[in-house]
């Protein structure tokens, strides 16, 4: 629901997760407000191909040789892992590597959502800098980047990848607790596990779904056109809704890169990033993944705010709609739906 | 001399059997319940259409007196044209050279959870690949059932095609030697680019453990937990797959024909029993398969939307080549997630038992569509519908008794809408004064329209968006399809279309394919070839004519994030039976 039609897919990681729990006992959920200043915040995602890690799955030991990695350089051990991602596959998976290293969970993520591109994180928008990236393979190497710049650590850790085998356990910015306050996103793992609970067992999941989010219903229809393409390693496109029932002769298209990031009715924008938008199964409320999307689906769009920190100026330019190419000027979903 | 082939598809209700002449042509066929056991219903379906095909008596026909589940009348069987080999005898048994089978045995075993074998289940992929156990995902019962134990050691393959590790054999060894099983499973990352550690391992296990293996790159694509899972079923399964051989050959011997026998598998097209043995894991959705490539054979029609409505629901699938369009989407058995290819199909909750009430007092209980005080479904009388529907003297108000107040009826239907509407004029004069609930009359004429928009909603949603195809309505059930449905063309009616799942197995050809990743550079063009040869190779394998097979199936689709350029490539390759 948070990965926004992105992410990847969360039942790889919600396996280990399960084993993991089974394996080595609940994990327990830490807020940011309990840890001591000092204490070490270690985000960590995995990294490489889509179609790699649904082959080549995590090997167990990988979280724990990153984590080593971390106490050698800062000489004390990670206090709590964080999810660099909240939405998709890599908001699930931290629950599996916090549980095989005995550690809590932070209640936080960098993003409160998924994003396609490495600097969208709260980290960047606070200003901290990305000086040093470790990583860790399936082979049991563990490698430490200490790059100029952005630009190198992403060029250094993707051509570690590869070399891994297009898969790879990985975290940059190793954050203090102290320097975590007002650069994370916190309560995002609360959220999501309300959300799940939102939807289970009841008679009308859409509606517990969108009070769950204090989401606006966008439009409620048939999925009539969806258009992909892959461009520079992200596949973009729009899907076209045309409105059935209460919403006939509306119609709703989304713009797709690799999430849904600006939501148009007559020329008119409804949504855009970094406000969330969602595509959900009108009966089920499941939400639809882009690569999903398939003409005839009956399917209800949904949009909500994102979190404040997206929209300060720096969070705007970092991943607002100008950072996708798309030349909007930014206005919140509750305005732009305010009166829809 | 005649050439005849039976066609046998054992379904959820009834098993149907059909004899096809040298010339493709229908000229027997034959309808009965499944048994439970399965075999039963098989054996009595196969001595029904031998006895229509000889023109005898059919004696212990426990359906002949009253109409089967999908509403279809069980007399008048007979498709005529008996002795069209046409050289002035009439054609018998002995005439019979193929015998094509498409069975539920081994989905109900892995339901039931029945006659599985135990399997040790064994991956080749340590260090990589242990945050996710083997069966992580499956029901307890079924892998409290099925494991024997299971084991990752060390092997496997990267995407590049390095070894994760070096292959472990005395691993292999040390874990076999640990457990009790019927069979093992083996599956090995990247297993369907670079095969060797798999191959290796079955080769031990079969020189020092005698044991059956099942491989994953014989059995699915790329997706290591649903390919291990259906691997691990397939293995599972050869206990199952013995006894559908054994019996399929006893069944055949017992009635003295000495035809070759095959099984249809999930595509739609048919293997060698020794290579169903191998596999029997391929035989499940052979029936939807069936049924698309029946309709399509029937119909004269390689591009079409098929309906096949039953008795208790109506499967939807569209036909593209003469073959079913395959899913996108993984597929559940039995609670465990497969990637092997299925027929894309929807199925609803409409079919001739369907049930039908009005809406006061039922909506607690049920769940199906309502509308103007109707409501459809879901559940369905099924085969009790010849006692059951009004028509048929009982007290249910059923699909098959709207279709027929709208005038759809099946062909050999005489006086049924004569006794439908008596029964419903008895039915509405009996109410009360003051009765609020709707009138019968009401009630069939308002499910007609529900369940019209029901086929409508269905054959949109599985057009994807294309309009125009025809619509080729097959099944028991098929009368209660609309003449017009919006967004398909023309609406076909074959003849023999309640028994197309046996036309599509006999009619069946046998294939092979290949799912891979090859580099995209400049090695391209000689690994595609590669690839062909060995769905080819693997057509032949499964009992295709090697003059015969082509290439029906190439797909390749480029791969992101990868340091060389890559692309998965699928390839089918299908043919005729070699005689």
């Amino acid at each position: 629901m948070l990965g926004t039609g992105g992410g990847g897919g969360v039942r790889t990681g919600s396996l280990a997760a399960i084993a993991a729990v089974r394996r080595h006992g609940p994990v327990p959920l830490v807020n940011l407000a309990d840890l001591p200043d000092d204490a070490l915040v270690v985000p960590m995602s995995g990294i490489g191909a889509p179609t790699v890690s649904h082959e080549m799955i995590h090997g167990e030991d990988e979280p724990r040789r990153l984590a080593e990695e971390v106490e050698r350089i800062f000489g004390r051990p990670p206090a709590a892992l964080m999810s660099a991602e909240i939405g998709g596959a890599n908001g699930v998976a931290p629950v599996a590597w916090a549980a095989q290293l005995g550690v809590p969970l932070l209640d936080a993520d960098g993003m409160g959502r998924a994003f396609p591109e490495v600097q969208m994180i709260s980290m960047y928008v606070a200003g901290l800098a990305a000086d040093l990236v470790i990583m860790s393979d399936v082979a049991g190497n563990v490698v430490t980047i200490r790059p100029v710049d952005g630009l190198w650590s992403e060029r250094i850790a993707r051509a570690v990848c590869v070399a891994a085998g297009s898969h790879a356990l990985m975290s940059d910015y190793v954050l203090t607790a102290g320097q975590a306050r007002g650069a994370v996103i916190e309560g995002t793992v609360t959220r999501a596990l309300e959300i799940g609970r939102a939807t289970e067992g009841t008679a009308d999941p859409l509606g517990a779904l969108r009070e769950a989010l204090g989401a606006a219903r966008l439009i409620t229809g048939k999925l009539t056109d969806v258009e992909r393409r892959t461009a520079g390693g992200f596949v973009r496109g729009s899907a076209t809704i045309e409105g059935t029932g209460a919403d006939r002769g509306r119609r709703l298209t989304l713009e797709l890169q690799n999430e849904n990031l600006v939501a148009v009715e007559d020329g008119r924008t409804r949504a855009m990033v970094p406000d969330l938008i969602t595509v959900v199964d009108t009966e089920t409320a499941a939400a639809v993944q882009t690569e999903s999307l398939r003409y005839g689906q009956r399917v209800t769009v949904l949009a909500w705010p994102c979190d404040p920190l997206w929209r300060t100026p720096k969070g705007l330019e970092t991943a607002g709609p100008r950072a996708f190419g798309y030349d909007l000027d930014y206005v919140p979903v509750e305005e732009l739906t305010a009166h829809g | 001399m005649a050439e005849l082939r039976i066609g046998i598809d054992v379904g959820g209700t009834n098993t149907d059997a059909v004899v096809l002449d040298a010339g493709g042509r229908v000229i027997a066929k034959a309808k009965r319940p499944t048994t439970p056991e399965v075999t039963g219903g098989l054996r009595a379906a196969l001595d029904a259409v031998l006895s229509d095909l000889e023109g005898g008596p059919r004696p212990g026909d426990p359906t002949a007196s009253g109409p089967t589940a999908s509403g279809l009348p069980a007399g008048g069987h007979g498709a005529g044209g008996h002795g069209a080999g046409g050289h002035g005898r009439r054609a018998g048994r002995e005439d019979v050279t193929r015998v094509m089978l498409g069975t539920t045995h081994a989905t109900n075993a892995i339901l039931e959870r029945r006659g599985l074998g135990r399997v040790a289940v064994l991956r080749l992929g340590a260090p990589a690949t242990t945050a996710v156990p083997p069966l992580s995902d499956w029901p307890g019962d079924l892998r409290e059932a099925v494991s024997a134990g299971e084991a990752i050691v060390p092997g496997g393959h990267y995407v590049d095609g390095r070894e994760i590790a070096p292959l472990d054999l005395d691993a292999v060894r040390r874990f076999l030697d640990g457990v009790r099983a019927d069979a093992v499973a083996v599956t090995g990352v990247f297993s369907p680019a670079d095969d060797a550690h798999e191959r290796r391992v079955a080769e031990l296990v079969r020189a020092e453990y005698g044991l059956p293996v099942s491989v994953s790159h014989e059995i699915g694509s790329l997706g290591l937990l649903e390919r291990e899972n259906a691997t691990v079923l397939n293995a599972a399964l050869y206990g199952v797959a013995a006894h559908v051989t054994g019996a399929l050959r006893t069944a055949l011997a017992e009635r003295g024909l000495g035809a070759r026998p095959y099984l249809a598998q999930n595509d739609g097209t048919l293997m060698t029993l020794e290579h169903a043995a191998r596999l029997p894991v391929s035989t499940i959705g052979s029936g939807p398969a069936n049924s698309l490539r029946g309709a399509a054979y029937l119909s004269g029609v390689a591009d079409a939307v098929v309906v096949d409505v039953g008795g208790t629901s109506t499967d939807l699938g569209v036909l593209a080549g003469g073959f079913p369009r395959e899913s996108a989407a993984a597929v559940e058995i039995g609670g465990v997630l497969t990637n092997f290819r299925m027929p894309d199909i929807l199925a609803i909750a409409l079919g001739g038992g369907t049930v039908l009430r009005g809406t006061p007092g039922s909506r607690a209980a049920h769940a199906g569509p309502v509308r103007r005080g109707v409501r459809v479904g879901p559940d369905s009388v099924g085969y009790r519908i010849g006692r059951e529907a009004l028509v048929f003297g009982g007290a249910t108000a059923t699909m098959t008794d709207a279709a027929v107040a709208a005038g759809r009826v099946p062909p050999g239907s005489e006086g049924w809408r004569e006794r439908l509407r008596a029964a419903v004029q008895t039915l509405d004069a009996s109410r009360e004064a003051g009765d609020m609930s709707e009138r019968m009359a009401d009630i069939l004429e308002s499910a007609v329209t529900l369940a019209d928009e029901m086929i409508i909603d269905a054959v949109d949603r599985m057009s994807l968006g294309r309009t125009g195809r025809p619509l080729v309505a097959v099944g028991g059930g098929a009368f209660l399809l609309p003449g017009r449905v919006p967004g398909a063309g023309e609406v076909i009616r074959p003849e023999h279309a309640e028994v197309a799942n046996a036309v599509g197995a006999a009619i069946a050809l046998a294939s092979g394919r290949v799912d891979t990743i090859l580099p995209a550079g400049d090695g391209r063009s000689a690994a595609i070839e590669g690839a062909k040869e060995e769905a080819r190779a693997r057509a032949v394998a499964a009992g295709a004519d090697p003059a015969g097979v082509e290439i029906v199936d190439l797909l390749e689709v480029p791969l992101s994030y990868l340091s060389e350029p890559a692309v998965r490539v699928h390839v089918k390759a299908a043919g005729p039976l070699a005689r």
